[in-house]
């Protein structure tokens, strides 16, 4: 699961959860690849990001790199900061580990870097 | 041969066996392609511009390949494992989540510029379980997408309905959730090439986009009144006038099947010795 997913994702599916946002990570394992930069769809997707939330959990995991706490203004024409996010939400994925809903506690497991966000009967 | 939602519930109809299909069976890769191909056609995305898209119902990655071909990055959902390990073998760029439809979209809203969805979406017509209950999850699954989705998003599902109720409930529903839209049909009129997709907008709705396999209105007006005349005869009609060979021709064209183009020569007059 990339980072990017992971700064979409919530567990607002289940009962009693109103925002479920964002999940806590833990990570057994994580995997690093190069993947082709896009600084288009970059520069497009940093509006729909919670920049925080991306911090936070790029630094629970260790790979917050040289991303800044802050996002800063006028990031577009930034070439070297649009590598930084790309590499942060595409190229580090946790392959084991899981998920935490911040209201339930609730663990979601990831395997083969899948996350299972299959709900119980009595969850829904 | 009974409908797969009617044998077993998707998680295990889609087991290993079902699932080595969608790497083996060429024609059923082929449709499958071609339908995510109409699928992100009707999706009406901004030309050039690289999205984020949600495939519901990934499966084996192959209408995420589709959507990767076209330089957008994507995130899929599928219920089951077999189906979701069939993609990774296949080493698919999006990212992959173990999910039920009916149980939710589990996204921030406004985080998607579109959403597909690839022979998935009867699958939520069944009650697999006792606890199940189709119109709820249905609901839950089409308003959670709708949060889902950008203003200017749309959500484009291709599916099988069972009956004409069916397709209706499902409309219903998503209508109830706040979207616009209708189904499109492409081919009406054959049995083999017609297919189902549900074009749902998040904003005002703009007219539904043309289905494949229509002809204008006009022509069919001025067939009609030949094919009532030719009803009255008794058994074939002894001719076979020109006005008959365009139609049949018309007709071949609706259910998709090549047709030689119209000219002056259609269903000329021969000479005696033809």
């Amino acid at each position: 699961m990339k980072l990017l997913t992971h700064n979409m994702l919530t567990s607002k599916c289940m009962k009693g959860v109103t925002v479920g946002y964002p999940l806590g990570i833990v990570a057994k394992d994580i995997k690093v690849s190069e993947t082709e930069f896009n600084s288009e769809f970059v520069s497009r997707i940093i509006p729909k990001l919670d920049w925080n939330a991306l911090w936070k959990a790029a630094d629970s995991i260790g790979h917050s790199g040289d991303l800044p706490q802050q996002l800063m203004e006028d990031y577009e024409n930034n070439e070297e900061f649009l590598k930084k996010v790309h590499h942060v939400l595409l190229e580090v994925e946790i392959i084991n580990g899981e998920l935490v809903c911040p209201e339930s506690g609730r663990k979601f497991p990831i395997s083969q870097g899948i996350p299972n966000m299959l709900l119980n009967e009595d969850e829904l | 041969m009974s409908r797969p939602e009617h044998r077993a519930p998707p998680e295990l109809f889609y087991n290993e066996e079902e699932a080595g299909k969608y790497t083996s069976n060429s024609r059923m890769i082929d449709i499958q392609v071609q339908m995510s191909e109409r699928a992100v056609e009707l999706l009406a995305l901004p030309q050039d511009e690289p999205c984020l898209l949600l495939d519901l119902g990934c499966g084996s990655g192959l209408s995420g390949s589709v959507l990767e071909d076209q330089g957008h990055t994507w995130i899929g959902m599928d219920i089951s494992q077999a189906m979701l390990n069939v993609a990774l073998e296949r080493e698919v760029e999006g990212d992959l989540l173990l999910s039920d439809l009916g149980q939710g979209v589990p996204f921030r809203a406004g985080t998607f510029d579109g959403a597909i969805s690839v022979s998935a979406l009867q699958w939520l017509c069944n009650a697999d379980k006792k606890s199940h209950n189709p119109i709820k999850r249905l609901y839950k699954f089409f308003s959670m997408l709708f949060a889902s989705l950008t203003r200017t998003a749309r959500a484009v599902l291709q599916f099988y309905p069972e009956n004409s109720e069916q397709a209706e409930l499902i409309t219903a529903q998503a209508m109830k959730a706040g979207f616009f839209g209708g189904m499109v049909v492409d081919y009406p009129n054959s049995t083999r090439a017609k297919k189902f997709f549900l074009v749902l907008m998040t904003g005002t709705c703009i007219q539904l986009p043309q289905a494949l396999g229509e002809e204008s209105e006009r022509t069919s007006v001025i067939y009609t009144h030949r094919r009532e005349q030719l009803k009255k005869m008794r058994g074939k009609p002894l001719k076979k006038s020109r006005d008959w060979i365009l139609e049949k021709k018309e007709r071949r064209r609706k259910q998709g099947k090549e047709t030689k183009p119209d000219s002056k020569y259609t269903g000329r007059k021969r000479s005696g010795r033809f």
